[in-house]
């Protein structure tokens, strides 16, 4: 099938000049079909192609089933496209020949509720897992290890006990830490927040703010309008497994309209400019956090009776 | 009398080893008092382990306070001959859609419910179909439940316990794992039972936008009730609010911004619309 690849690049134009010495991940004309000429034939995934940066924080949202986690699960291998082709650092994950191994611990997945996978009888010990999976030494192992946990400010007094003792986010923390364990280039984490209160979802993403300011390319698969637009710095839409827009938070959540259609809002703030803006207020539609939308709003105090 | 009657109730656990040595004592409801009328709806916010669900889990008669005591319509809960009525009062729905459904087709899930009480077949289904309307899934009474969305399997959960005329639903965080559209879906559901069939709703979640239409909010921390009264009250104390580990909706946190500046908007906004009329009427404007 190889010349089928390189027939794709050559169509793809843009991409021609990728294939060596290029980091991050390129997705060219990806398709994924269940259940392949039965009648339950269903498309999740149809033509995506994407470019992903080394260092981006991108923001994957979509209503369920519009095949995010599905896309997700392409980006290290756990499920193999139909059709299209996956670049990872230049090189294509289904020629014969790649490590597929290797690529499953550069692309951590962190699936949703991952505390339900934690099994060990301490916290050091579940998190030691993946590097010792990796084949790293007793030593390297547990470095590794308190390294991850320092980096998801796990109290130190916890690490050797149960895991089960822990609250729910502390729980999530460290079933993150198994997966930062693995030092993966690029993480992707499918509803980290999902069943954590206000407080405990803040501190997840600024935990994976912290690890993408570190060098971590994150995708960030989300039902939270809100808590996409104040930490990606891109977004992209899913709908009917495509990819229905690509750009920044300001860029994506100015249509709220089509967003609406497809199950989707805008966070609240931007909601309030654009009706404010429709009462002919002068101001920008394409606001999507708070800090900025008082900034906005501010700008033109005199009209609010502000001095 | 009200349908929920707590008077100073407490929960305690013990955690013991192998042996049976006590190894922690943990207070989970700490002396909890309040009092839900028939026909209101009730919020219940608080952090991860702030004790909402173990006051969930008590109305339902699965927990039983360790001091106090709790009533639910008139009955209370601590008497063993009393649970299987509570039961069938006090419906309750989970977080997770997918555990609470056991039928191959919709309308039988949902006639579980009545049929287990002994229900006569035929008004089986009627409340069935009439469940199914309240919900706004009457049309996909025929499907299959696993090919529905999250928030679809959601409100045949929550027609399920309707079928069951109950007084009362609790719901225990039943948006955690919708996505934003299934969570509207499920709100609206809970607020036509309530309005329409005048169901007592005691709705437990994290999310401050979905509070802001019920008759009161609890707050909860540490096992006890923190803060109370009309979402305007309670979304006025931004201070202790914040102190409570809670997030403001995001229309009242950008109107603490704007005040905090300067603009003279009032206390207690709490969605936007609200915030754009009232914006409006500073700059000398009706809409």
């Amino acid at each position: 099938m190889s010349w089928c690849g390189s027939f794709a690049l050559w169509r793809g134009g843009e991409y021609k000049d990728n294939r060596d010495g290029q980091m991050g991940i390129i997705i060219n004309h990806l398709s994924y079909v269940y259940g392949a000429n039965t009648s339950y034939e269903i498309r999740a995934l149809d033509d995506i192609s994407l470019k992903i940066e080394d260092g981006e924080f991108i923001g994957l949202i979509g209503h369920t089933g519009s095949g995010k986690s599905t896309l997700a699960q392409h980006l290290n291998g756990l499920l193999k496209a139909t059709e299209g082709e996956l670049f990872f650092n230049g090189e294509n994950i289904y020629e014969k020949g790649f490590d597929m191994r290797a690529l499953r611990f550069k692309v951590g997945l962190v699936f949703q509720y991952p505390e339900h996978q934690l099994f060990e009888e301490t916290v050091f010990k579940d998190v030691c897992f993946g590097p010792k999976n990796k084949g790293l030494g007793k030593k390297e192992t547990d470095l590794t290890a308190f390294d991850a946990l320092q980096k998801v400010h796990l109290p130190e007094k916890y690490y050797f006990s149960s895991p089960f003792e822990l609250s729910g986010g502390q729980k999530r923390c460290v079933a993150i830490a198994g997966v930062l364990a693995m030092k993966p280039e690029v993480l992707v984490l499918d509803e980290p927040t999902a069943g954590l209160d206000p407080q405990g979802r803040k501190e997840i993403l600024t935990l994976i703010r912290e690890l993408n300011h570190a060098g971590t390319t994150v995708i960030l698969i989300s039902h939270s309008m809100e808590d996409v637009a104040d930490f990606v710095g891109r977004i992209v839409v899913m709908n009917h497994g495509r990819v229905l827009m690509d750009g920044t938070p300001g860029e994506v959540f100015r249509r709220s309209e089509e967003l609406e259609e497809v199950g989707l809002s805008a966070p609240r703030v931007t909601r309030v400019m654009k009706k404010l803006k429709e009462q002919g207020f002068p101001l920008r539609e394409d606001v999507t956090t708070t800090e900025e939308a008082a900034r906005e709003i501010l700008k033109v105090r005199q009209l609010f009776g502000g001095v | 009398m009200g349908i929920i009657e707590a008077n100073h109730i407490s929960y305690e656990y013990t955690r013991r080893d192998d042996e049976g040595t006590v190894l922690e004592i943990t207070r989970a409801l700490d002396d909890v008092s309040l009092d839900v009328h028939q026909g209101e709806f009730i919020s219940i916010l608080g952090g991860n382990g702030s004790g909402k669900s173990t006051f969930a889990k008590h109305i339902n008669a699965i927990l039983f306070p360790t001091e106090g005591t709790l009533f639910v319509d008139g009955k209370n809960t601590a008497e063993p001959e009393n649970t299987w009525n509570i039961r069938q009062e006090a419906g309750m729905i989970f977080q997770n859609p997918d555990n609470q459904i056991i039928g191959n087709v919709v309308e039988e899930d949902v006639g579980f419910g009545p049929e287990n009480m002994g229900v006569p077949t035929e008004e089986i289904w009627e409340r069935v179909y009439e469940a199914l309307k309240t919900v706004g899934m009457y049309e996909y009474r025929k499907h299959s439940p696993n090919k529905l969305s999250g928030g679809q399997k959601q409100r045949v959960a929550i027609a399920g316990v309707v079928a069951m005329h109950p007084k009362c639903i609790i719901m225990d965080e039943p948006t955690a794992m919708l996505d934003p559209m299934g969570r509207k879906e499920v709100i609206r559901a809970a607020r036509a039972l309530n309005d329409v069939e005048k169901v007592t709703i005691i709705l437990i979640t994290h999310y401050m936008e979905e509070v802001i239409y019920s008759d009161r909010v609890f707050v909860m921390d540490q096992g006890r009730i923190a803060l109370s009264g009309t979402p305007k009250e309670v979304f006025s104390r931004v201070k202790e609010l914040e102190e409570l580990r809670l997030t403001l909706p995001q229309a009242t946190l950008l109107a603490e911004e704007l005040k905090k500046a300067g603009l003279k908007l009032p206390a207690g906004i709490l969605s936007e619309d609200e915030l754009v009329r009232e914006l409006c009427a500073l700059a000398g404007r009706r809409i």
